[in-house]
Parts: structure tokens; sequence; C-alpha cells
């Protein structure tokens, strides 16, 4: 899988080569500005983007900048965004065109390497990776609503993995119950919260983000 | 070209009548009521008269620097103390009002200018409508008026002229033309005229001024002092969080990383635990540098600016917030900042105290003026005063010049108004 790598640290761009190489990804392209990024998206045509918010000259949100770019250009183009922070108002506009194929992490999650590793793969893929920072936000700001109130802490648990893209088999894995209890989960939240029953990972994860983003 | 001018000699004309009938019927009732109502002061009621009429004399010059400056461009500075903000309310208020009011040399150039207005101010000015009225009489005269005024046995004159015959009528129409055609040069010259004589009396003196002047430093020096502190104790704040928190966290990890490498091969099990702690250990680091960035400088200001950070700020508060900005531009960094804090703390009150369920933000930008309102729906009782946020958010604000408005009845809702002078780049 060949990615482009968009980070101007040299040495957090150095560390997420060898992360990167060390699971068999194949690196097109480690740049370190925005114009750099651009070029290298529309030329090597990369299977996944890993780009850095904040990139120069401008060292604002110029890989953001870059990135939703390229996705005009190429619509559905896999890009995970890193960031030292997270703000909704960016995840929003990740999300906005409904494409999927996006993700948008903390820094810090890069620590787990195989967490990380298997977003890059679910964005790759045409999926989502939410940070679970995001994901929290939107939840307690939304807490007080019925629909969500009416949920159960286990299926507010699952709904936020749900939300963060993972399917049914890594949310059950990670809170160590069956597949199935975890299917019956999600049908139950799909019903509380009126959403679309979809089998696609990626739909699913757009139908609960549009829901907690409602009426904004 | 030509209709213009007559058009703006008529209009001259007219405002010169208005302005002839109020600096009459105006100035006499105020200076009269003013001089009476200080008199007074000795029996008692002029304190509470006084401080009412002294009012009205302000308005009532305030409207003429109004008309000076729309009618003939002359403008003219207003001059008056303000009020201190800790004026007292009631009886005490109203004393300490009325000597304010008798304190201020403005006043008194106020008094003098109503004595000037009626008298000179008023001969001045009424030459602009009778220039305007008084050929028509003339022409009246020539179409035949002179002759059953001169049979009745009345001398009429025009002008100079002593109208008794249809010649010296028609002389009277020719007088009267010509002073019609020195009305089309002259009527707004005359109002204009009024205007300067106005600002002569009215407009602040050197004295006042140097006034004005020592009270603007006076002002600087307490922003200034503010600023300092401020900026002292924010970065007082800043190292003891980095050494409580982050710095300790990344020795306790170094330390952890020690122990690891001594226990790698004794106890691989128990290696593992540590190195978990470890990780969890910058994983904290990290967060708690994250929160210091932010409240330093927050990423998404320096990334957005102004605009997108509040917007930013709203998603993150647990209440309905609808955001509405108009800055076609970014503003100076330090003023971005300020701003920026004034609204978070504006919003924090708003849900911590307030009680909201809807705060509204409108964010713009014009004449050279940045405007913030926040608005909730909450409980209201908000008040700037000792210890108070607001307090702080004045003194931010104040570093620019900047001016904070509060309006927050009992019941609600809460109004929060900023003013910061800048300009966009």
């Amino acid at each position: 899988m060949r990615v482009v790598l968009a980070e101007d640290l040299f040495l957090l761009r150095d560390g997420l080569v060898r992360m990167l190489e060390a699971f068999d990804f194949e690196i097109a392209a480690a740049v370190e500005t925005g114009p750099e990024l651009t070029k290298a998206l529309a030329e090597l045509q990369p299977d996944v983007a890993v780009v850095d918010v904040r990139l120069p000259p401008s060292h604002t949100d110029e890989g953001l900048q870059c990135a939703l770019a390229a996705r005009r250009a190429r619509p559905g183009l896999p890009v995970l965004v890193l960031s030292q922070h997270v703000e909704q108002l960016y995840a929003r506009e990740l999300l906005a065109d409904g494409n999927g194929g996006v993700g948008y992490l903390l820094k810090d999650r890069v620590f787990d390497a195989e967490q990380f590793v298997d977003a890059v793969r679910r964005v790759a893929a045409g999926g989502t990776a939410m940070d679970p920072t995001v994901i929290q936000q939107l939840l307690s700001r939304r807490s007080s609503d019925q629909p969500l109130g009416a949920l159960t802490p286990r299926e507010r648990e699952v709904l936020e993995l749900m939300a963060q893209g993972r399917s049914n088999a890594a949310i059950a894995g990670q809170l160590v119950v069956t597949e199935r209890a975890i299917a019956k989960h999600t049908s139950n939240i799909f019903a509380k919260l009126d959403l679309p029953v979809s089998d696609d990972d990626n739909r699913r994860v757009l139908a609960v983000l549009a829901y907690l983003d409602q009426g904004r | 070209m030509k209709t213009s001018r007559v058009r703006e000699a008529l209009e001259s004309g007219a405002r010169g009548l208005y302005l002839a009938i109020i600096s009459l019927a105006g100035s006499i009732t105020l200076f009269v009521l003013a001089v009476v109502s200080i008199a007074f002061i000795v029996l008692g009621i002029g304190l509470f008269t006084t401080p009412v009429v002294l009012t009205a004399v302000a308005r009532f010059a305030n409207l003429r620097r109004v008309h000076a400056a729309e009618w003939s461009g002359v403008r003219i500075p207003i001059p008056y103390r303000q009020p201190p903000a800790d004026e007292p309310p009631g009886a005490v208020g109203q004393v300490a009002r009325c000597l304010r009011m008798l304190k201020d040399p403005a006043t008194w150039r106020d008094l003098q200018w109503l004595l000037v207005d009626m008298t000179a101010g008023f001969t001045v000015v009424i030459f602009a409508p009778a220039l305007v009225l008084y050929p028509v009489y003339g022409w009246v005269l020539a179409l035949g008026v002179w002759r059953p005024i001169h049979e009745a046995g009345g001398g009429e004159w025009y002008g100079f002229i002593h109208v008794t015959s249809q010649l010296t009528a028609s002389g009277a129409a020719v007088l009267g033309t010509a002073l019609g055609v020195l009305a089309l040069y002259v009527n707004p010259a005359i109002v204009r005229g009024h205007f300067l004589l106005a600002r002569s009396l009215l407009a602040p003196t050197t004295s006042m001024r140097e006034r004005e002047l020592a009270l603007r430093v006076d002002r600087l020096e307490e922003t200034r002092h503010d600023a300092v502190d401020t900026s002292a104790a924010e970065l007082r704040r800043i190292e003891r969080d980095l050494h409580d928190g982050a710095q300790a966290r990344l020795v306790a990890m170094g330390m952890d990383l020690g122990t690891i490498e001594a226990l790698v091969e004794k106890d691989p099990a128990k290696a593992k635990e540590m190195l978990a702690k470890a990780r969890q250990n910058s994983g904290e680091a990290l967060t708690e540098l994250r929160d210091l960035v932010r409240g330093i400088h927050p990423p998404v200001l320096a990334e957005r600016g102004l605009g997108d950070a509040v917007k930013a700020l709203a998603l993150r508060l647990p209440l309905d917030t609808e955001v509405d900005v108009e800055l076609p531009g970014r503003l100076d960094e330090p003023v971005e900042a300020a701003a920026y804090f004034a609204v978070s703390e504006t919003l924090t009150n708003a849900v911590k105290y307030a009680e909201a369920e809807r705060v509204w933000v409108d964010v713009h930008h014009a004449d050279g003026m940045l405007r913030i309102a926040v608005t909730d729906n909450g409980k209201g009782g908000a008040e700037i005063g000792a210890g108070s946020g607001l307090s702080g958010i004045e003194r931010r604000l104040g570093t620019f010049d900047g001016v904070l408005a509060v309006s927050s009845p009992v019941g609600g809702p809460t109004m929060v108004t900023m003013e910061i002078p800048c300009e966009l780049s």
C-alpha cells in the first residue's frame, strides 16, 4: 500500500516512516511542506495520505487545506489527518463531502502502533477513523438530548467506538464480548437513534456522525 | 450648476430660519432656567434641578454640533467630562452629579455660548432667510401693492428706497433682485458663519484639551500596569503548570525507563507492565501540554483567526450556540488573542453562572472597530465589579483601548458588548 506522508518535524516524520515501513507500507513520498504535499498527491496517486494539519510555509492549517483541495480534485482520496490538537470544526470539514475515506487523529495515537496502523488501513479502504476526543465532545454536548439519553451505558460505549469507525468485530474485541452481542447493541442503537441500518462500515459512521452533529 | 446654487441658497435660508428660531427661543429659555436653577442651589432645590437643566443645555449644544457637522461640515468636538463609573445612585449621586457638572469648565462655556447664541448667533443667521424673503417683498411692492399702502398714508421703505411711485417701487424690485442674487452667493456662508461662531465657544479650549490628554495618560498608565501584571501572573501560572505537570511526568517516565532497563531481562513481565505505565505518562504529559498551549494561544486562533476560533469554541460548549462572524480579514495577533479570551470568558460565564440554554455570538468589524456581542437567555444579574470575571475582561480589553458594556437585568437576558478599535489586515 503506497503512502504519501506530510510532516514538518523531522523526528516525527522519521518515526512515522519507520513505523509504517515496519507494517509493510510503501512510502511513496515523505514531504515537509504544503506545496510539496499538493505536488506529491497529484503526481504519485497514493493509496492513502497521512498529513499533519500544520505545515510550512504558513504554519497554519496548510496541511488540512491541501488535503481538502486534493479530495476536491479526486473525490474519495483517502486522507488521514494528524494533529497536535483536535477541533470539531476541522473534523466537520473533513467529513463534509460525505465520501468517506477520511481520518482525523491526535498525534498521540501513534503511540499505539497497531491501532494507528489499523486506522490508516481503515481510511485507505474508504472507512473512517475519528479520534475518540471528537466523538466524546459530540456525545457530551448532546448528552441532555432525549434519544441519546435513552441509550444504556453499554450502548453509549458501543456508539463511541462505532463513531470512531470500528467494525463490529473490532468493537467486540475491545469490549471482550461476542460479535453477536455487539450486533444486537448496534441494532438497538440504530433503532433508538432512528438511523438507517447499513452494512457498509463507512456509511454507518457517517450516519452516526450526522446524527450527533444534527441541529447545529 | 445654477439650479443647485438656487436650491442651496433656499435650503440655507430655511435652515437659517430654523436656527434663528431655536437660537432665540431655546437659548433664552435654557439660559434663564440655568441661571435660576443655579441660584436655587442655595435653597437646596437647585441641587436637583441643575443637573437636569445642564444636561438639557448639553443636549441643546450637541444638537447644534450635529447640525454644524451635517449642514456646513463644521466639526465641533465635545468637551464634557465623563461621569465616573462609580457615581452613587439616588440623592447622593444627584449632588455628586451637580457638583461634577458645575466643576466642568465646559458647563460655563455652554452658558456663555447661550448668551452669544441668542444675540450674535441669532443676528448672523437671520440674514439667511431674510435674503430669501426680502426680495419677494420687493417684487410684491413693485407689482402694485405699494399703491394702496401709499394711498393709505403709509411711508413704506424698502431698504434705503422710500417707495412713493411705480418708479421707486420698481427700484425696490431691482434692489430685491440684487439681494436675491446676493443670497445665492452668501447664504451658505452665513449659516457656516453661525456655526463657526458656535464653535469658537463650544469647542474645548487648550487647557481643556490638556486636561483631556492628562486623563488619557492616566488611563494608559493604568492599563499598562494591568497588562504587565496580567502577563506576569500568566507567566507564573505557565511556569507552575509546566513544573508540576508535564515536567514531573517526563521525569517519572525517565525513572520508569531506567527501571525497565534494569528489569527487562530479569522480569520481562514486570518490565512490560512498567512500559505501559511509561506510555500512559507520556500521553498524559501530552494532554497537559496541549491544555497549556490552548490556554496560552489556542491553535485554531493561530491557524484560522478569530472567526473560526470563536466557532470552534462554540462547538465545545455544552449549549446551543449561534455564531455570526463578519470579518473580511485577520486582526493583529494581540488584539485577536484579547478578543478571543474575552469571548471565551464571557461564554464560560454564560454556562457557569447564567444557566443559559442558548447563546448568540456576533463578531463583526466596521469603521475601524471590532464589535462583539454575546447574548444569552440566562437568568441575568451579571455586573462589572470587584472580583467578577467581567472586570478581568474589561482590563484585558482596556489594554487595547477597548470597552465592555454589560446589560443584564435580573431575570435575563444578558448581553455583553465589546468594542476594540483596530484595523484588519
